[in-house]
């Protein structure tokens, strides 16, 4: 397996960075980021009907580009360069791809389609209240009702919760993980947008009580299918924390070269470019680990697992160790509300600690390699 | 310009030389010296000497070859690994006609080892400033100082050195290059004991040592161009981390942890130190996968990107810290050092993980200072990478006599 992009990445990684300097400016991710909503309609419309992203990993014959997680990644890495406050993560990665992987022929003539056309908002609500990221994690039961199933009890920590029009629930039935559908504004569901450390990225508790759910899984447990879904969204945000750490750099490189203190720019100070130059090595590495992962992926190879774990532990650190010392190489300007530097730090620690934190993945790593 | 030289041609004239000389059956100096003579030895030199004028990548399938067709197979880099890696290519541009015929031959067959005495006590880093002198007397220059960390000065017949030939100009442009016969009168080599007991390198004293001024390389005053020359042909052998997976410190401390003793220690600190093995063990993997990325990167014809720089500094810390989680994995036997600190020269000793772990402790610590240290090298990335200013200098435009310099 060879990690090199060839030129249609670079295309479409120049024409997704064109796009998102031109709607995703740093005044349209505070504009959009104060809203609850947490995107921009219009925004999102284009996304999807000039640039065909929200179908980028769904299939053809259901409306989508039918792309894979490279080119899944070199999106992600732009969006989270530019801290592009949308929902797609949840849509165009999560749900897609949980649909991709674990859904019925069925589902995914019924939902694709509306994912890859911008008009369904799409979720996956995974963690139970007072539990974890992993779907052995996951307690919550779908209990057979007529045609269908009803769902009751919390899931929290779902992206985009409150803004979703579908949102795909994994429960069991037994001891089976399965998927189940709930439209908004179904009988019993309430959600609620919750107030986040990182304000560009929404996340809620969607409470359900008696709700009425239709399978949308093939029958049988899911829990393998839902795993690749899931090792997908990893590479996804391993990607988005490239994309962030590499705005670090460029941005504290940049601000070295310019910012003048006795009487010479700060970045010829050792203590201000070795600073930068461990950076630069980090972000090097983050690019290895989730480039790995993302390729690894791509191309069906053994080693997913063990890829994404090391990938989403290693680029969550080296993000918020970006951010962090984006903020110091920034000195005072970098503590302000006005400089953009606090964005960065918050969803470095913010997607860090999403499915996951980096003990937690080193910890599976380690049972996977072998270092027990 | 290069000649071309159809892959099939240059397997023939391989199998012509090893019909008149096969390494199986004939001595090392015998079959390289052949092997020379056929312009084997680097394709990319010109025709008598030791090349054919093909480009460098060709030399792959004569290696190849050899490779396929004999039990025996030379490695440059353990038989003459200064010479071969370095002084080839600087006497191939700077040598008279008559020393490429004198030196490169037994330099390619290994009966003359080649050294470089560059470094001196007061120049490390900073090697342009260095101090040793060397002053004209007629067609000789007469030449005093110290030099160190010069690696196989001990059996060898010739020296790369770089010395001072005028101290009122700055820095750089007061060197010139020589090349010098190591059993010249008033050459003394010494081992130099390292933080383990071993000498793999030596300091060297020159006493009013006399070198004709025909082994000048290059003109007086342009030996600072030489040194990068030669330089450029390190860094490149350095860093970029084991190409195997399962390879290198962290395997062993892999495989240390996995044989601890787990009936001692807490469970806390167990699960404190796992993660500390994982982390390194993922350090190492990325450091592998860059290498991979940024060769890639080469193959594919793009200008190397920075996953081509960072090799380097990230390969040195990462080893130090696996060597260091070794001996905390080891335990309180890491109190003790079996192999003891007899002052030596290295051999090639088998050591047992634990040992080698203890030993590599120890001698991982060059790892960042040696080729580079780690400050120079992120002075690079910042400078040359990422385009930071450089510090002010202050001892640019001054003559080297005036700066302060330690003693």
């Amino acid at each position: 397996m060879e990690i090199a992009f060839n030129e249609e990445h670079e295309e479409l990684r120049r024409s997704v960075r064109r796009f998102l300097e031109d709607r995703s400016d740093e005044q349209a991710v505070r504009r959009t980021m104060d809203t609850e909503q947490g995107y921009e309609e219009d925004v999102w419309k284009q996304m999807a009907q000039q640039m065909g992203l929200q179908g980028l990993i769904v299939p053809a014959e259901h409306g989508g580009a039918g792309l894979g997680a490279i080119e899944m990644m070199v999106v992600m890495e732009e969006m989270g360069r530019a801290l592009l406050c949308a929902p797609y993560l949840s849509t165009a990665v999560l749900a897609a791809s949980a649909l991709n992987e674990a859904g019925s022929e069925d589902a995914k003539k019924n939902l694709l389609p509306g994912i890859a056309d911008g008009s369904t908002i799409a979720t996956v609500a995974l963690v139970d209240e007072g539990a974890g990221w992993s779907l052995d994690d996951v307690t919550m039961q779908a209990t057979a009702s007529g045609d269908g199933f009803t769902l009751s009890g919390r899931k929290t920590y779902v992206l985009d919760g409150h803004t979703a029009n579908v949102i795909l629930v994994v429960a069991k039935t037994g001891d089976d993980v399965g998927l189940f559908r709930v439209d908004a504004g179904a009988a019993g569901l309430s959600t609620e947008a919750l107030p986040t450390l990182d304000q560009t990225r929404k996340l809620a508790n969607v409470t359900l009580a008696n709700t009425p759910a239709t399978r949308v899984s093939a029958s049988g447990d899911q829990t393998e299918a839902l795993a690749r879904s899931l090792a997908l969204t990893l590479v996804a945000i391993a990607a988005e924390q490239v994309g962030g750490a590499q705005w670090c750099l460029d941005t504290s490189t940049q601000y070295a070269k310019e910012r003048l203190q006795f009487g010479r720019p700060i970045g010829s100070f050792q203590a201000i470019k070795h600073r930068c130059a461990d950076m630069l090595v980090s972000v090097e590495f983050s690019k290895s680990a989730a480039y790995n992962a993302g390729f690894t992926a791509a191309a069906g190879e053994n080693g997913l697992a063990e890829a994404v774990h090391m990938a989403k532990s290693y680029c969550s650190e080296a993000y918020f160790k970006a951010a962090g010392d984006t903020i110091q190489i920034h000195g005072g300007m970098g503590f302000t509300w006005e400089h953009p530097a606090h964005l960065y730090f918050k969803r470095a620690k913010s997607s860090s600690l999403l499915f996951g934190g980096p003990l937690q993945h080193r910890e599976k790593l380690a049972d996977i390699v072998g270092i027990s | 310009m290069a000649k071309t030289m159809s892959e099939e041609e240059l397997r023939q004239r391989t199998q012509a030389l090893l019909a008149e000389a096969h390494p199986d059956k004939v001595d090392r100096v015998t079959f390289r010296g052949t092997q020379f003579d056929h312009g084997l030895a680097w394709v990319h030199f010109p025709e008598g000497h030791g090349g054919l004028g093909l480009t460098p990548n060709l030399q792959a399938i004569v290696n190849d070859e050899i490779r396929k067709n004999a039990q025996t197979f030379y490695n440059d880099l353990e038989l003459n690994p200064i010479g071969i890696g370095m002084g080839g290519p600087v006497v191939l541009t700077y040598a008279s006609e008559e020393w490429k015929k004198r030196l490169l031959r037994p330099m390619f067959t290994g009966e003359e080892v080649w050294c470089q005495l560059f470094s001196e006590p007061s120049a490390g880093s900073d090697v342009a400033g260095l101090s040793s002198r060397a002053v004209r007397d007629g067609d000789e220059w007469v030449v005093n100082g110290q030099k160190v960390w010069t690696t196989l000065a001990h059996i060898s017949k010739w020296g790369m050195l770089v010395t001072r030939t005028n101290p009122d100009v700055p820095k750089h442009k007061g060197l010139s290059y020589f090349l010098l016969d190591m059993e010249a009168d008033g050459v003394e080599v010494r081992p130099l004991y390292q933080i383990t007991g071993e000498a793999e390198f030596n300091e060297i004293f020159l006493t009013d040592v006399r070198i004709p001024h025909d082994r000048m390389f290059g003109d007086e005053g342009n030996g600072w161009q030489v040194a990068i020359t030669t330089l450029m042909n390190e860094r490149s052998a350095l860093g970029g981390g084991s190409g195997h997976r399962k390879a290198g410190p962290t395997a062993t401390l892999q495989a240390l942890w996995n044989d601890r003793d787990k009936t001692s220690g807490s469970a806390a600190a167990d699960a404190i130190l796992r993660d500390r093995v994982t982390q390194i063990h993922i350090e190492a993997e990325l450091l592998r996968i860059t290498g991979l990325r940024a060769k890639a990167a080469t193959k594919a014809g793009a200008n190397p990107g920075p996953e081509g720089s960072v090799g380097k500094l990230a390969q040195s810390e990462i080893y130090k810290r696996s060597w260091e989680t070794c001996l905390d994995v080891i335990g309180h036997e890491s109190l003790l050092f079996e192999e003891g600190y007899e002052l030596r020269r290295p051999a090639a000793e088998g050591r047992s993980p634990t040992q080698l772990a203890k030993y590599q402790f120890l001698r991982s610590r060059a790892n960042s200072i040696e080729g580079g240290t780690s400050e120079v090298m992120r002075n690079i990335l910042g400078e040359r990478v990422l385009g930071l200013p450089g510090e002010p200098r202050v001892d640019k435009a001054v003559a080297w006599k005036d700066i302060p310099r330690s003693a």
